[in-house]
This record gives C-alpha cells, structure tokens and sequence, in this order.
C-alpha cells in the first residue's frame, strides 16, 4: 500500500522543479547583506533536491530495462511535443550524481564565494534542475530546451565568479557548445518531418537510410563530442575549467561532461545504429587520441587545474571508448566511469579551491611541501590523486579496468593503448602531487597554511568514502544499469536500415 | 442604404483611431501644458476601446465590405489586437522620455494613432490601392515622427534618409501595382490572383513582382533595401525608433500575407527565389554587421535585418506552415524589439541616452532586477531557449527545411551562432564588468511594473509556446483557407 502510494508522485518532475523553485527561492529572499540566509536556504534547497532523487533510486527496479518513471503530459501540441520524463539504467546514476553534486557545491561554495551570494547559489540550483531535465527527458524537444537552458547559468557562472581570463573562456565556452547543440537542432527537424513527432521511442524506431544516419550522427556528434569534449573539440575545456570558480569547475566535470556521454546513450547511438557501427573505428581512434595524447598534454600542465582539466578529458575518452565497442562489459564500465570520474573530479578540484582559497595561485610552482602544514588535507589529496590514476580499491579503477578488459577482446592494441592511462595518469597525477605536497616548504605562503577547517573535511570525507566504497563495492551502481545495457545492446545489433527488395 | 450601415460598422476600429486621433489633436490646443497627461491616458484609453471593438465584431468568417476593398478576417483582427498592445506598451516606455525632452506633445500621440490607422487599412487592405494609402498613412507619420524633435540635427537626417529612400520604395511599389493592374485589369486581389490563373506568365508580370517585393523588403528592411535601416534607427530619437522597428514589422506581414499569398500565389515560383535570396543575404550581412557595432541601437537595427532574414526563412516556404511561422516569428520580435528598447528608454534619463553598449556595464550590479530582464531579452533574440525567441527561431527553420530547402537552414543555424556572439556580448557587459555610472533609477513605477511583466512574458512563453503558436497558427490557417 505505501508501495503504491510512493509510485503515484511525480518524483521526476519533483527533482527537475524543487531545485529550479528553491534557486528562484534563493534570488528572491536572498542577497549580499543576508548572506548567512542564502546560504541556508540554498542548503536546503539543495538536500531537499537531493532528498528527492533518493526514492527514484530505491524504488527502481533492476530487472527492467526500459524507462521508469514515466510522466507524460502534452506540452505543444502544435509540434506534438510532450513534456515526456523517465529513467532507465543509465540516467540514474546520473541524475543522483547531479542532485549529490549541487549539495557539495553548495557548500564548497560557503564562505568563499562572498559576490553576488544568492545569484551564485539560485545558478548552481538551477543549474541542477536543468541538467536533471537533460538525463530525464524522453521528448526531443524537451531535452533540447534543458540542454540549452543549461548554457546560459553557466555562462554566468564562469563569467561573474571565474579567473581573470574568465570573459574569454565563458564566450568560448557558450559559441561552441551552441554551435554543436543547433546542429543537433536540425537533426532534430530532420527526425521530426520523417515521424512527426519528438518522440524518443518514435526514432528509435524509425527506419534510416544510410546517407541519412550519417548525417545524424554526424550533427550529434558535434553536440555532443564538444561537451564530452573529444578531441580535437575540446579546446574550450581547459580555458572553462581554469577560470571557473571551484563550484563551477565541479559541476563542469562532474555533471556537464556526462551530459555529452549520456546523449550518445539516449540520441546519437540508438537513432543511428548502423552509423554508429560506421563510424566505430573512427571514434575509437578519437577516443584513444584524448586518452593517450591529452594524457601526455596534462603531463606538461604548469597550472594545477588545467592539468586537471585535461585529465578529465582523457578520462572521458574512456568513456567514449567505453560506448563504441559494443559490449556489455565495456558499456557498464564506461557508464561506471562517468560516474567515479564524476566523484574523483569534484574532490580534484575542490582540493585545488582549497589550496587557492588560502593561497590565491594555481601553479604547481608556488607551492611544495603542503603535507608539512596541511596533514589532514595531504592525505585526503594523496587519495584522490591515487584514485584519479586508477588504483585498485579506489572508484577510478573500477570503470577503467573494466574498459580495458573489454578492449583486450575487441582488438590487442586498442587495449594496448587504452592501457597506457594506467601508466600516464599515475605519471601527471603522482608528479604533480609530489611537486604540490611533498619536499621541504617551498615559500611563506606555504609556511602559512591552515589544515582544512570543518567544512571542508566534511566534504572530502564524504566524497572520500564514496570513492573508496564504489572502488570496493561497485555492486549498487553495476546492478541498475545490467538490465538497461543489455536491452540497449540489443537494440543496436538491429539494423535500421530499411529493407531493400531484390 | 442598408448596406453602407454595414460596411461602417465592419471600419468601427479604424473610426474610433481616426475620431479619437483628430480629437486628441484638437484637444492638444486647449488644455495646459501641464495637463497633457490627459493626452497620454485618452491614446490609451482610444487603443483599449479600438481593441474592445475588434473584439467584439469578430468572426470567423471573411467578411468584405466597401465593395470588396476592405477584408475583416481572423488574420486581420488578430494582427490588429497585436498592434494595439505593441502600441499601448510603446505608450507606456516612452512617456517619461518625451516628458524629459520636452517633446510630450499631442501631436506625438496624434501621429501615432494616425500611423496605427494607417497600419490597420494595410492589414485589411484587399485592394492594391486601399494597401498603398495604407503603407503612405503610416510612412508619412513616421517621416514626420523620426524629425520630431526639430532641435535635433541627428533626427532630421535620419528624417531625410527615411523620406528619401522610403518615397523610392513607395514609387516602386506603386510602379508593380501599375503593372500588375495592367496585365490583370484589376486592383482587387482576388481577382487578381485569378486573372494570373488563367494567363500565361508574362515579363511584364514577372516585372512587377519584381516591383512589389521590392516594396515589401524595403518595408522589413531586408538586404538590399536595408540601407536605411541603421541609420534611421540609430539617428532617430529612441522612442521613435521603437516606433519603426517594431508594430509596422506586422504590417508589413499582412501586406506581404495580402499581396503575395493572396494575390501572387500563382507566381509563387518566382517569389520564392527572390525571398530566399534576401532571407540568406540577410541573415548574413545583418549578423556579421552587428559584430562590431558599439552603438546600441545601431547594434539592434543589423539585428533586425538578420531577424527580418529568419521572417522571410519562413515565408519563402510559400505554404501555410511557413506563413504561420513567420507570423509566430514576427510576433515574438515585436515583443522583443519593444522590450530592448524599453530597457534602453528606462536607462536614460535627461540628457542621456544609454544608448551605447558601453551605458550598460555592470548594470548587474546597478539594479540586478532589469539586468535579468534585459538578459532574458538578449537571450531570446538569440534565440536560446527556454525563451520564446527560440521557438521562434526553430519553427522558421522547421518550415524551411519542410520546404527542402536545406542549406539555407544549415547556414541560418550557423549565422545564429554568430548572432548569439553580439547578444551575449551586452550581457557579458551588464554582468561581468564594473559599472562605468552610478545615477539611480528615475524611470516611473507603471514603466518598470510593465516592463517586467513584458519581459517574464517572454520566459513564460518560451515555458508555455503553445499559446502563441496556436494563435499564430490557427488565425493564419482559417484565414487563407
């Protein structure tokens, strides 16, 4: 009885529209002369968002493959659009992940964000309802509006909060995700004058010829492939990263990345199967360039969050690689991946903000020898850096280690080549470690340092048990996902090409 | 006898603009300067009342009159209750404005009513010539309108400019009309279109098409005849500006709804091309223009040469679809173009004009509230949704690429890219630096409560498109069935 009573509430729109409200909330009780208030009320909102996401979790059931949760309602019926909401294996995961990030946000963003408070914590909050909206959507149009609503909280973030070179790197950031994203819009006309409809379930089905799948994946590609960011695409990423407050470096690489890999699970995939066969090879190879080459990029980093920044892209091109070998063990891995690059890149870059907020510098150069002053800080650091170079027992070994397994299968040197990260990443990651933490205490900035304040180690000890406890037991995040992948599988061993006579 | 009660009845709108205009006019010269508020609150009131009696005598059916020169359909009346509102809020920005310039006369009150009259005659116009005293009503208002302010040497350039190239544009309207009326023996559009029927296609029909649309583009300002528009926009005082370059847009749409679908629909072959044309060159030139302007408003006029290409995407599809989609289109620019300017009317103050880009750094941090406002503005002229500027966009190039023609809506979505660089440019300024002025806000409260309400609608009907789309749509639909 309570069963049925808990599944009658629309726990999809709760958790698109409750952060959405309390960021409106936010901006308009909020303010600079009430700051301690909006950041209560944005605390708030954010856990009772999160609180939300909770129950799609432990009401979902694995044994079914398709989409969950389902609300559908007509929303213009003019273009027969509908406001069409639902979950599957794969957007789960990252919907919790995204309500779980805004509250570390939050709170990262505490006492350090002291301009424009409300406006700074009603983005964030918004932000979050929106990108829920992109994992959730199941109407092309819907997800089109979430996926480009998300630019402009975005562009203000990094524009008002940002680095000095921020301006540049928002408009950067804004023309090329827009240009990718109105390409897809015309796919997206495309598919609509062939159906008639926004449907998801109506492309899916829907017959293609050859010539035009390779049209279509090409537009999402562009949509997609510069939010994951693939190379050669993905020059805004670091200009972004670099100049975003931390709030906004974590949201960029914990959420936005994974926009651009979910979308090639939910449209680019499933709508052009047989292009995406076509196109494997070439995305595999794209994929094995950002793994090794911008490993090697990120090797040479002198700024602390740039070379983070280019190892999340290197981190994403296992998810890519992960996605076009079409096998099981490779999908869940990859989707395993977005998720542990999702928590190791937050605790990356909040433990950069926690060095800038005390120091006010990026460079590796500036400091040395942090483990002296910051012990506690030192160790929840030396852990992320572990986990983001894959180590056994920690998240980031999980997704990659599965990925590789599956490439051994799918062709030698692939795997060869994918294996190389496990080396690479421990390379840039370990060395800048070294050079920021260890040796003797480079300057008097250093010597100054604080161990971290209660706040923050709240945050990086939950974000720490979360890594070691996916590492350990990846169980809760594999199990929902099996069902989804398979029947996702399935689907893409069908060809949509239509069935030519004799 | 009988009859002529009917036909009066069916221009009662038209009457109460033209009655109330002349009365304002009268009344100007009786009261205290002073009291000319009166003047302010009776033009409101004579739109109210004119949109009342649209309201209230309309039906579905076509209904002529005047022997079949005048057409009171759907697409009119709906295109009329949309001009009473854009006038009625232009009304409401620039009062403060003219108060502080001493330019609060009845004669602006006066002219703009007549220019509206003018507006509506050319909506309802199903007689070439009822169009043409239309279009010469409302150009000789705004002729008269742009020099207003005679101590202005800017305005009574831009005046020249308007008049000039404005009188080539009627004359070459007119000069179609001749020939169209000459190889069809009529001035009525229907019978028009079906003189054009049943003959074979001539050079010298081709000729006036020709002729005609070129009249039409210099009406929408689009490329080639957009030469007066930056000028005129930028020369102009702002409310003057808002004047041109917004509610005409619509009529400039029924005369292009009246003369091309109703009356050349046989011709549709030729005027394809040529809107295609313009809609590319357009769109192009309009964007790429406004990268480098500094000037607001000059900003805004290539702006609307590059919305004014998105209009003609859509009506170059010649069919229904297209049709509806660009009156969506021109509805939701209406809406916007008032809302720019609204800002920049409310920024400026006696003696500035907040219309240099630069006027409005930091504002963000000066009253955050209409730096979000003018956000939403910029971002739905960018077409970025959840705006309604998006939907806009999106139903043109549905059309078009309905229509086949692809690379034009591959190449329009490529320009939107370019587009969105100018608009994000102003609220990179509004948010991102440091305020250059710190005077207050000295704009009424009836302004900045309408503004907002103004600018929210343009978020609420990107949330809800429906309600304009289906206005759009069906208006258009029943009436050129």
């Amino acid at each position: 009885m309570m069963q049925a009573d808990l599944t009658s509430i629309s726990w999809l729109s709760l958790a698109i529209w409750l952060p959405v409200l309390s960021g409106i909330l936010v901006l308009l009780l909020g303010g600079d002369h009430k700051a301690t208030l909006t950041r209560w009320l944005a605390l708030a909102g954010s856990l009772a968002s999160f609180l939300v996401t909770v129950p799609l979790y432990t009401l979902y059931d694995v044994q079914d493959g398709f989409f969950q949760f389902e609300e559908l309602l007509p929303w213009i019926p003019a273009f027969n659009i509908h406001y069409h909401l639902g979950i599957d294996g794969f957007s789960l995961p990252l919907v919790l992940l995204t309500s779980f990030t805004t509250v570390i946000v939050v709170l990262a963003g505490w006492e350090v964000i002291t301009k424009h408070v409300a406006q700074y914590m009603a983005a964030f909050l918004i932000m979050s309802g929106i990108m829920i909206g992109v994992f959730t959507a199941l109407d092309a149009m819907l997800y089109y509006v979430f996926w480009e609503a998300m630019l402009i909280p975005m562009f203000l973030v990094i524009g008002i909060w940002g680095g000095p070179n921020r301006v540049y790197a928002t408009v950067k950031f804004f023309l090329y995700t827009l240009l990718g994203s109105l390409l897809m819009l015309v796919a997206f006309i495309y598919l609509y004058h062939q159906t008639g409809s926004f449907e998801l379930a109506d492309y899916y089905l829907l017959p293609l010829s050859m010539q035009a799948q390779i049209y279509i994946f090409i537009a999402f590609f562009m949509a997609f492939a510069v939010k994951i960011p693939m190379w050669p695409v993905h020059t805004w990423l670091p200009d972004a990263h670099v100049e975003a407050p931390t709030g906004g470096s974590v949201v960029l690489a914990a959420i936005a990345l994974k926009l651009g890999g979910y979308s090639f699970l939910r449209f680019a995939m499933p709508i052009a199967p047989d292009a995406s066969h076509y196109f494997s090879a070439a995305m595999v190879a794209l994929s094995l360039i950002a793994v090794v080459y911008i490993a090697l990029v990120a090797l040479v980093q002198k700024d602390m969050k740039k070379l983070i920044a280019y190892s999340s892209i290197s981190h994403m091109g296992f998810v890519t690689l992960g996605f076009f070998m079409f096998s099981q063990l490779a999908l869940e891995g990859a989707v395993m991946q977005m998720i542990s690059h999702g928590f190791i890149s937050s605790a990356m870059f909040l433990c950069v903000g926690v060095l800038y907020d005390r120091v006010h510098s990026r460079e590796i150069s500036a400091y040395g020898g942090v483990v002296n002053k910051m012990p506690v800080f030192a160790a929840f650091a030396v852990l992320f850096a572990m986990a983001n170079s894959g180590l056994p027992g920690t998240s980031g070994f999980v997704g990659e280690f599965m990925v590789i397994l599956a490439a051994v299968k799918f062709n030698f040197w692939v795997a060869f080549f994918a294996a190389t990260t496990l080396i690479f990443g421990a390379a840039y990651t370990l060395w800048m470690t070294k050079r920021v933490f260890f040796g003797d205490v480079a300057n008097h900035h250093v010597a100054e340092l604080l161990d971290l304040n209660k706040r923050e180690f709240l945050i990086l000890g939950i974000l720490a048990i979360l890594v070691i406890g996916f590492g350990v037991y990846p169980q809760p995040i594999t199990e929902v996902m099996q069902a989804t992948s398979i029947e996702f599988l399935k689907h893409m061993a069908i060809s949509k090409l239509p069935v030519t006579g004799y | 006898m009988e009859n002529m009660q009917f036909d009066l009845l069916a221009l009662l709108p038209e009457l109460v603009i033209l009655g109330m205009g002349m009365f304002i006019l009268l009344l100007d010269l009786f009261i205290l300067s002073q009291n000319r508020s009166i003047l302010y609150g009776l033009s409101q009131f004579t739109l109210f009342a004119a949109a009342f009696f649209t309201f209230k005598t309309h039906t579905p059916a076509v209904g002529f009159s005047f022997s079949h020169m005048f057409i009171d359909d759907t697409l009119s009346d709906v295109i009329k209750l949309m001009m009473y509102l854009g006038t009625s809020l232009i009304f409401v920005y620039t009062r403060k404005y003219l108060q502080d310039r001493n330019l609060f006369r009845g004669e602006f009150y006066a002219m703009v009513l007549f220019g509206l009259l003018g507006m509506m005659i050319m909506v309802s116009g199903h007689n070439l010539l009822l169009i043409y005293i239309g279009l010469e009503l409302l150009s000789l208002c705004l002729y008269a309108l742009v020099a207003f302010d005679r101590e202005n040497p800017r305005a009574s350039e831009a005046a020249m400019k308007y008049f000039v190239l404005g009188a080539l544009a009627s004359g070459m309207l007119l000069y179609g009309m001749s020939m169209l009326y000459g190889m069809t023996a009529s001035l009525d559009v229907s019978d028009i279109a079906n003189s054009i029927m049943q003959q074979n296609k001539s050079p010298v029909l081709i000729m006036g098409l020709v002729f005609v649309v070129a009249g039409i583009a210099f009406k929408f300002g689009a490329v080639p005849f957009q030469m007066w528009v930056p000028d005129v926009y930028q020369g102009s005082p702002t409310p003057m500006t808002v004047l041109i370059g917004s509610v005409p847009k619509l009529a400039a749409y029924a005369m292009t709804v009246r003369l091309l679908v109703q009356g050349l629909h046989p011709l549709a072959l030729d005027w394809q091309d040529m809107l295609m044309l313009m809609a590319v060159l357009s769109i192009v030139i309009g964007n790429f223009s406004a990268i480098v302007q500094t000037n607001l408003k000059r900003m805004l006029a290539y702006s609307t040469i590059s919305h004014v290409g998105f209009i003609m995407l859509g009506m170059m599809s010649a069919n229904a679809n297209g049709f509806a989609s660009s009156f969506f289109y021109i509805s939701t620019y209406v809406l916007m173009s008032i809302a720019s300017f609204g800002i920049i009317l409310l920024l400026s103050r006696q003696g500035f004009e907040a219309e240099e880009i630069d006027d409005l750094k930091g504002l963000n941090q000066r009253h955050p509230w209409f730096a979000f406002l003018m956000l939403i503005i910029m971002f739905s002229m960018a077409g970025i949704p959840p705006t309604v500027g998006f939907y806009a966009k999106f139903t043109v190039l549905q059309a078009a690429w309905q229509a086949g023609f692809t690379w034009q809506v591959v190449l329009a979505v490529l320009m939107a890219v370019i587009g969105a660089f100018y608009y994000l440019n102003i609220v990179r300024k509004m948010y991102f630096d440091a305020p250059a002025d710190h005077s207050p806000l000295t704009a009424p409260v009836d302004m900045q409560f309408i503004l907002s309400v103004h600018s929210l609608a343009l978020l609420g009907l990107g949330l809800f498109p429906e309600i304009l789309l289906g206005i759009c749509g069906h208006s258009l639909l029943i009436s050129l069935q």
